[in-house]
């Protein structure tokens, strides 16, 4: 039996696929009756709409609800997070191969201290301390409820209601500061994997140092590093599910309260991995897509 | 024009260079030869500070090639090169290859060194590769953009480390074609290569190596002919029975 599959792969079924194919059916059929017989649970999937958008009785607009809330709060993690991490990232990957001593020092131990403690550990100690030293220090709180107009639409859509706004930086900075260090190891290693003739090749065209890394070997290093960087990225999203756990109004933390407070666990649940999932796997296309557009160049 | 005096150069305990005395005039084409590692390659990428020398003397155009940066960059824009592996930049085509340089280093407005870049291209023959990628070329004419990119820093030395060595042989000739007419119009150029035909052609003077040290120097004529050392000759036994 055959079945042909667009460009010349053929999917070939033995005996062997089709027999473990009908094991898994029947397993599966088998738990699916067990748990509807057994488990006693009402499945009632109305409860994620509603808590996703409700609809003002009164003037008819549809307004966003906590879930929703949730899902932007996780989006604007996602991207301020990829880029304050890029951005520290490359400075850092760069001093960790740089010529100074104290830059690949500093580098160095930011690095291996980051990464040898647990995610959630540095969340909690680093996030007590930014937000009850440095945000105050900042006054962050105080400036935006200060502005208006545009200035406070735009900082409302980038970083989300101002009540909450030291609390969502906060967070976001010590996540930044964590997936930043993993990030700064790929860039190293593309950095490190650009051959030493492109150096000599900049150096003898009479360009700084500072100039061959920004137009020679960084763009080459990035392109090279596109598929792990993709993967860091939705490691941070993933990541980001943590910041839950110091009340930062994410899509977990939002998710847990309805889950508690509609006792409808599992359908809230499962729509949460869903929405992770999207969120992720479109990232994950996104990557494939530019890394075949960025590779053009470097057959 | 260069002038090397009492280099010596280590790695680790092994000497690579061993009191080279080495000078080039202005407007002289300079053939080095020799066997493998026998120092070529270090010798003259000391003269660009891509090699460190550490005892002894590097002189360019007047400027002391020592730690001070100032003077490394100063000599690199009047010294441009040329590698075995073309070393060109994948991720950019020919002629921003060729613009990079002039604009980042000699501070060109884009215009001045797009047409720089393009008379240079035309210069070696390739004008139509302009917007390519290094990757869509054959090894010929990668090698000639090597050339055109390093010629667009307008230097007054042309450095090349064996620039046929790693090409096809079908691919030599438009590459040595490319060297002889920049030799007809006056450039100073230090040739590492095997190439004896081309030596015979161009140089004014051959200079032979042969672990560390230079061994002979003489202008083609007599070095072909009439070589006086015995390594010079068994080394030209070996490269002329083909």
């Amino acid at each position: 039996m055959r079945a042909s599959r667009g460009r010349g792969k053929t999917l070939r079924w033995g005996w062997l696929d089709v027999v473990l194919l009908g094991l898994i059916v029947l397993v599966g059929l088998y738990l699916w009756r067990r748990a509807a017989a057994e488990v006693f649970y009402r499945w009632d999937w109305s409860v994620v709409p509603e808590y996703l958008v409700y609809q003002n009785p009164e003037t008819g607009d549809w307004r966003a609800n906590l879930l929703m809330h949730g899902i932007y709060a996780t989006l604007r993690l996602a991207f301020w997070g990829t880029l304050i991490a890029l951005i520290i990232g490359v400075v850092m990957g760069c001093c960790r191969v740089s010529r100074n001593l104290f830059l690949r020092l500093v580098s160095r131990t930011y690095v291996e201290a980051t990464r040898n403690i647990p995610p959630l550990v540095i969340i909690f100690v680093v996030y007590f301390f930014v937000s009850s030293q440095i945000m105050p220090l900042l006054g962050i709180a105080d400036w935006v409820r200060h502005t208006e107009g545009a200035l406070r639409t735009v900082i409302e859509v980038s970083f989300g209601p101002t009540a909450l706004i030291e609390n969502f930086l906060s967070g976001l900075l010590v996540l930044a500061a964590f997936e930043a260090a993993y990030f700064t190891e790929i860039i190293r290693a593309g950095i490190q994997s650009v051959e030493k003739g492109q150096w000599e090749a900049g150096d003898s065209i009479g360009l700084s140092r500072f100039k061959v890394m920004r137009y020679v070997i960084m763009p080459q290093a990035i392109q090279r590093t596109i598929p792990p960087l993709a993967g860091q990225l939705i490691s941070l999203v993933k990541d980001s599910s943590m910041v839950s756990l110091i009340s930062v109004q994410d899509l977990t933390y939002s998710g847990t309260q309805v889950a508690i407070s509609t006792r409808k666990i599992f359908e809230i649940w499962i729509f949460i991995a869903v929405v992770y999932f999207v969120i992720c796997f479109s990232l994950s296309l996104v990557s494939r897509w530019l890394e075949r557009r960025m590779g053009r160049g470097l057959q | 024009m260069i002038r090397l005096e009492n280099v010596n150069k280590w790695f680790g305990d092994f000497q690579a260079l061993k009191d080279i005395n080495f000078t080039v005039g202005q407007g002289e084409r300079v053939v080095v030869c020799g066997p493998s590692g026998s120092g070529k390659s270090t010798m003259i990428r000391c003269i660009n500070r891509l090699e460190e020398h550490e005892s002894g003397r590097v002189i360019v155009d007047g400027i002391e090639l020592n730690e001070d940066t100032k003077n490394i960059a100063a000599v690199r824009l009047e010294v441009g090169m040329v590698f075995q592996q073309f070393n060109l930049f994948p991720h950019l085509t020919v002629i921003e290859n060729c613009t990079l340089g002039p604009i980042q280093a000699r501070h060109m407005s884009r215009d001045e060194a797009e047409s720089l870049a393009m008379k240079l291209l035309e210069r070696v023959q390739i004008p139509e590769q302009a917007l390519k990628y290094p990757s869509q070329l054959s090894g010929g004419q990668q090698q000639r953009v090597a050339i055109a990119r390093a010629l667009c820093m307008e230097p007054k030395v042309m450095l090349f480390d064996e620039p046929t060595s790693a090409l096809d042989p079908e691919m030599i000739k438009e590459v040595l074609d490319a060297m002889i007419a920049l030799a007809e119009s006056g450039m100073t150029m230090v040739v590492v290569t095997h190439e004896m035909g081309f030596a015979r052609t161009v140089a004014d003077e051959m200079v032979f190596m042969d672990n560390g040290r230079i061994i002979e120097s003489a202008p083609p004529d007599a070095f072909f002919s009439a070589p006086k050392s015995d390594r010079t000759k068994l080394f030209l036994s070996q490269i002329l029975s083909h």
